[in-house]
């Protein structure tokens, strides 16, 4: 790895529950300053890994640095150095929001004197002055979201772990947490962030890790990762199974191995989508195979596992459909 | 982006049973906001016990009878002791609540004292508990309750009564922690709460009850603590029971408070 010094690094790391290994030997570093992303599927241990980092749970093998200090022998030294955000909106929705952001100032061991301008601060800079005063059960959303996030950095941390931090917001309330985040890293601080959504990783992360079932399995930057995957998917769906199977074999001669059929689909991955799409449609014209649907997307988390695995990410849903796959 | 991050930063120094107690009173101000927040709350967890006084005062009253003196009298010492192991519940529930919202798992990753958010929890449920025992002495007092004795006996009975309270949160906040979910914390609490609450001197005189029941209910912290506060505010010998409430409520603490404290510790 090319960075100066590492501000997380995990070597090892296993947890299990019960018959079920959470973390099966999860091995990454983050660099410091760096915004890092864990890339997987509900199970895959994203959150087991981020417990384990901000201390509040003990892995049963391997170990675990926060800037220099072991999370399990020297909890204590990682603590004041780290935020967390979980995956729910940790909020005590009795309080205010600048009641709650005091708490963590109190409970974080803020002298006394700074922790009722921090919480001011923090809830100006969240948008979130005019809402200090209600209680977080009248907060939207978006709103308890932002004040969660506030609260994980009350103690200025130099090491900010953010678990699916975007889950269960709208598209607007997610951009704008985007936008929080990379001001955030503008400041110095070292990110590392967990997310079902490849598109979420792509956008901010330097370095992504994509876990699977307690294991990581890729660990690259952003752009190399999808690379892999050729920058654009490109769906064609029939209405009949003899059409797809005529148009996957059609478009197999003339791309290769980029494509694959999954039953009445089609799909297509290109680096150059608009020339593909063009060059795809005519040659499916010549051979009278005009398809029922069209669609052109950004490659999904699923794409990265099929990609990876072979399979999908979605084990329990996808299981029957992959089981009439065709994979060309 | 200006911030004034300058001296925002967690201070490291001091001792740390000085921490622990500001912890704990930072926890205890949190869970306490809650009842003036949504003051129901604290209506209904007074509202129960009322209930119990009129029912039993003016419903089964009548067909109790007690060895000597006014069934009020032999009533309210019982009601006190009643509330306050009800009351307990807010521990396992108010537990449960914070483990499900995610709450405990932003505190464990906080350099705060890891007893402080029980201890927290226990204090402001005593808190709540000073408030309830006195509104149930006016309460007692309107139905016909008196004290025979005078008023730092009262005032012993009710820090027994109190005391014992405290140490109940203890049991609840472990069970909160263990079945990390209000509904099944409420749902758990009751199988242990009833028979200690009903198979007691609480309400009636155990001398009415089979043998085998006699024994236990002669001799466990409510029925004893029940007992100390009757023999404190209405005459009688009071070393006994005061001794053996004593005994069950410093023992309750000293063994589940450690528990309580090894269960949060693995709570996430």
């Amino acid at each position: 790895m090319s960075f100066v010094s590492a501000a997380v690094i995990v070597e090892g790391l296993k947890k299990r529950y019960g018959e079920v290994a959470a973390l099966d030997g999860v091995d990454f570093e983050v660099g410091e300053g760096s915004v890092f992303g864990l890339l997987g599927p509900n199970g895959a241990g994203k959150t087991t890994a981020v417990r384990v980092l901000a201390t509040v749970l003990v892995p049963d093998e391997g170990r675990a640095e926060v800037l220099g200090h072991d999370v399990v022998r020297d909890a204590r030294s990682v603590r004041p150095l780290i935020g967390l955000a979980g995956q729910y909106a940790a909020v005590d929705g009795n309080l205010t929001g600048q009641e709650n952001l005091r708490l963590i100032g109190k409970l974080a061991h803020l002298a006394r004197g700074v922790i009722d301008g921090r919480a001011t601060e923090l809830l100006e800079r969240f948008g979130l002055a005019q809402a200090a005063d209600r209680t977080v059960r009248t907060y939207s959303g978006g709103m308890r979201r932002r004040l969660d996030l506030a609260a994980a950095l009350v103690h200025n941390p130099r090491v900010l772990f953010l678990d699916e931090p975007t889950t269960g917001l709208d598209i607007q309330g997610r951009s704008e947490l985007w936008d929080m985040i990379r001001e955030l890293v503008g400041d110095g601080t070292t990110v590392l962030l967990t997310t079902q959504y490849l598109e979420e990783a792509d956008k901010l992360a330097d370095r992504i890790a994509v876990v699977d079932g307690g294991r990581v399995i890729a660990n690259d930057a952003p752009s190399a990762l999808k690379a892999r995957l050729g920058g654009t998917v490109i769906e064609l769906t029939y209405e009949e199974e003899p059409d797809a199977v005529r148009a996957w074999e059609r478009l197999a001669g003339v791309f290769g191995d980029a494509v694959e059929r999954e039953g009445l689909l089609v799909r297509q991955k290109s680096e150059e989508g608009a020339r593909t799409l063009m060059e795809a449609l005519r040659s499916l014209g010549e051979g009278d195979l005009e398809p029922a649907r069209v669609a052109v997307r950004d490659p999904s988390l699923d794409d990265v596992f099929l990609n990876l695995t072979g399979r999908r990410a979605q084990e329990s849903k996808q299981e029957m459909s992959t089981a009439g796959v065709g994979v060309g | 982006m200006t911030s004034i991050t300058t001296g925002v930063q967690s201070q490291t120094s001091g001792s740390a049973v000085g921490w622990a107690l500001r912890d704990a009173w930072a926890v205890a101000g949190r869970n306490l906001i809650a009842y003036r927040r949504i003051p129901q709350l604290l209506v209904f967890s007074t509202i129960q016990p009322v209930i119990f006084v009129i029912m039993f005062r003016y419903v089964f009253g009548g067909a109790i009878n007690v060895p000597s003196g006014e069934y009020v009298d032999y009533l309210m010492p019982g009601i006190f002791v009643q509330t306050v192991t009800f009351g307990a519940l807010a521990a396992a529930v108010g537990l449960a609540s914070d483990l499900k919202s995610g709450l405990i798992e932003r505190f464990q990753s906080l350099p705060m004292s890891r007893s402080a958010v029980l201890a927290g929890r226990t204090l402001a449920d005593l808190v709540r508990n000073v408030f309830v025992v006195a509104l149930m002495t006016i309460v007692g007092y309107a139905v016909g309750f008196r004290i025979h004795t005078n008023v730092v006996a009262l005032a012993a009975g009710l820090a027994l009564v109190l005391l014992f309270g405290y140490s109940f949160a203890w049991i609840f906040a472990t069970v909160g922690l263990a079945v990390a979910d209000p509904e099944t914390a409420q749902a758990a609490s009751f199988p242990v709460m009833a028979p200690l609450v009903f198979a007691s001197s609480a309400f009636v005189p155990v001398s009415t009850m089979p043998g085998w029941l006699q024994v236990f209910a002669e001799h466990q912290p409510v029925s004893v603590t029940a007992s100390a506060v009757r023999a404190l505010v209405l005459g009688g010998p009071t070393t006994s029971y005061v001794l053996q409430s004593l005994a069950w409520s410093i023992g309750i603490v000293a063994v589940f408070a450690p528990l309580a404290v090894a269960r949060y510790r693995k709570a996430v």
